[in-house]
């Protein structure tokens, strides 16, 4: 065994586009511990409850992150409408779950496609990067933003979308998903994808539910916690819903999961916009918060779960908001997933958590 | 297992029109309800302010005195709360967007002196408006009085 090096991992690395630091402890191409370091962009955004009101904070809140920017104003809308007993239209909950789930395909193909180009298969990322494009402009049609939508307002949506464009919307995601299949079966099947990530950063089911991680990363070492399943929203009116589960844990069980998620909130929107009823899409929301007042709420990003937690104090600006991102769970989790891992591959695992640094500092 | 597994779709790529455009030279089409800027109709605006009062990011700035409505389209951050919020439904998102700068600087619609038809027209409601509150104020006496004269019985 030779002698055991630090080598610095970011905060600027080309595998990742947003800051995270961490010291790799190498010893012989093997890195033996890991040592994490956030901080880099910190912005102070749940501080600013106290400068806007509970209506302007939506803006704020889409604006943690740029990927999961819907599901945060989605988040944050139903914690506020907790906390003063608001309800919500039916057909808005439809239209924001639908939305929610169009944003959760565009992050993981972002994801795949970035995963393609970690481990050096360019077309791939290229091909996975060309099909997002086609959710964006339906956002972009839908809302008139392509990543930033300021689509949810508490109480409900800002706009109606029509018959025509529901229609349109199941067209382009029937187009999508014949792609789509093509880009699964490269995801899944090809062996120069497989040689990069089978058995590689592997984290066993107790080690995933002693650190506590969420989301995708979670489902692939077979632990289920997708808050879907509790059925909030328009979630509790699927026919049926099961989550994508993987027994391996390593960097391959984590592709296939997205991969396999995507189909799944394919399959979701389409049953959704089937069932949409009609009706208002807004119930508007007067008066302000009572004082200590408090409400939380858990959502399921593409990353995993976030929580959030509100407080009110009798004026238009809430008390506290506190969230807590996918991410922030994650971190322990991708530490003990490198420990024993090849240098050459540490990209790869950082990688596959799906790491969001700007929702972790906010 | 196997090699190759997305040679047919780049194959077909390869005789494919291209994904991107030319941009400058050719445009990508722009979505109706596409959020590009704000544009306001300034001979409807009153000048309430309820835009300046309302915008998460402070972007509008309205002096009723001056006649003034300026906004910085750089702190803007399109999000429609000032043309869902104007009661008088002056303002419009369109599509089109900010050209980028060096330096932020703010665009300022003046709203235009009335014109005398304008001055008339304002003119005829006020007296009229006098006209109703006058003949108000006289039924309210005179009921007052039927009342006292009621009592006095
Ligand atoms: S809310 Fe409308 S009427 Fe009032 S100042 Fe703004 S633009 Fe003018
Ligand atoms: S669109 Fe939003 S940010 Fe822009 S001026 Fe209107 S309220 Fe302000």
């Amino acid at each position: 065994m030779g002698k055991a090096q630090v080598i610095p991992f970011g905060p600027q690395h080309p595998v990742l586009p947003e800051p995270i630091h961490l010291d790799l402890v190498v010893q012989d191409e093997t890195v033996v511990d890991v040592l994490p370091q956030i901080g880099f962009i910190h912005r102070g955004l749940e501080k600013l409850v106290e400068t806007h009101d509970i209506h302007q904070y939506i803006y704020v809140a889409e604006r943690i992150c740029g990927i999961c920017a819907f599901g945060h104003s989605m988040g944050y809308a139903e914690t506020v409408e907790r906390l003063m007993n608001v309800e919500v239209p039916k057909r808005a909950e439809y239209l924001r779950v639908i939305m929610h789930e169009l944003s959760r395909i565009h992050s993981h193909l972002l994801w795949m496609g970035l995963a393609a180009d970690a481990f050096g298969y360019e077309s791939l990322f290229m091909h996975t990067w060309r099909l997002r494009e086609r959710v964006l402009d339906i956002f972009e049609a839908v809302a008139g933003g392509r990543v930033i939508l300021s689509y949810t307002l508490l109480g409900g949506v800002t706009n109606d979308v029509d018959e025509p464009m529901l229609a349109h919307i199941k067209d382009v995601l029937a187009g999508m998903k014949k792609e789509y299949n093509e880009l699964c079966n490269a995801f899944l099947k090809d062996t120069s994808v497989k040689n990069r990530t089978v058995g590689v950063g592997t984290l066993s089911q107790e080690e995933a539910i002693e650190y506590g991680i969420v989301g995708p990363f979670a489902r692939a070492s077979n632990v289920n916690n997708d808050v879907r399943c509790i059925g909030q929203g328009a979630y509790g009116e699927l026919s049926s819903f099961e989550p994508i589960l993987d027994t391996d844990g390593d960097c391959y069980a984590r592709v296939k999961v997205r991969a396999l998620e995507v189909l799944q909130a394919i399959d979701i929107i389409n049953e959704l916009i089937d069932k949409i009823p009609g009706g208002p899409i807004l119930n508007p929301v007067k008066g302000a918060p009572e004082a200590g007042s408090e409400a939380s709420g858990i959502l399921e990003q593409p990353r995993g779960e976030v929580y959030y937690y509100c407080s009110g104090n009798g004026t238009k600006n809430l008390e506290r908001m506190r969230i807590r991102t996918p991410t922030s769970q994650n971190i322990a989790g991708m530490t003990m997933a490198l420990k024993g891992c090849d240098l050459a591959d540490v990209n790869m695992i950082v990688l596959s958590i799906d790491p969001c640094i700007s929702c972790t500092e906010r | 297992m196997g090699s190759f597994k997305l040679g047919r779709m780049t194959l077909r790529s390869l005789f494919k029109k291209p994904e991107t455009v030319l941009y400058p030279v050719e445009k990508r089409y722009e979505p109706e309800g596409l959020k590009g800027h704000i544009a306001v109709d300034i001979k409807k605006c009153t000048m309430c302010g309820v835009c300046q009062k309302r915008c998460p990011t402070g972007a509008i700035t309205v002096d009723k005195e001056a006649g003034t409505w300026t906004i910085n389209r750089f702190d803007c951050i399109q999000c429609r709360t000032c043309v869902r919020d104007c009661a008088f439904d002056c303002l419009t998102m369109e599509p089109g967007y900010q050209k980028p700068a060096t330096e932020k600087f703010s665009a300022t619609e003046t709203k235009p002196e009335p014109t005398d038809e304008e001055l008339a027209e304002k003119a005829r409601k006020e007296a009229e408006k006098a006209a109703r509150v006058k003949a108000a104020l006289e039924a309210k006496a005179a009921r007052e009085k039927a009342a006292k004269e009621a009592e006095g019985q």
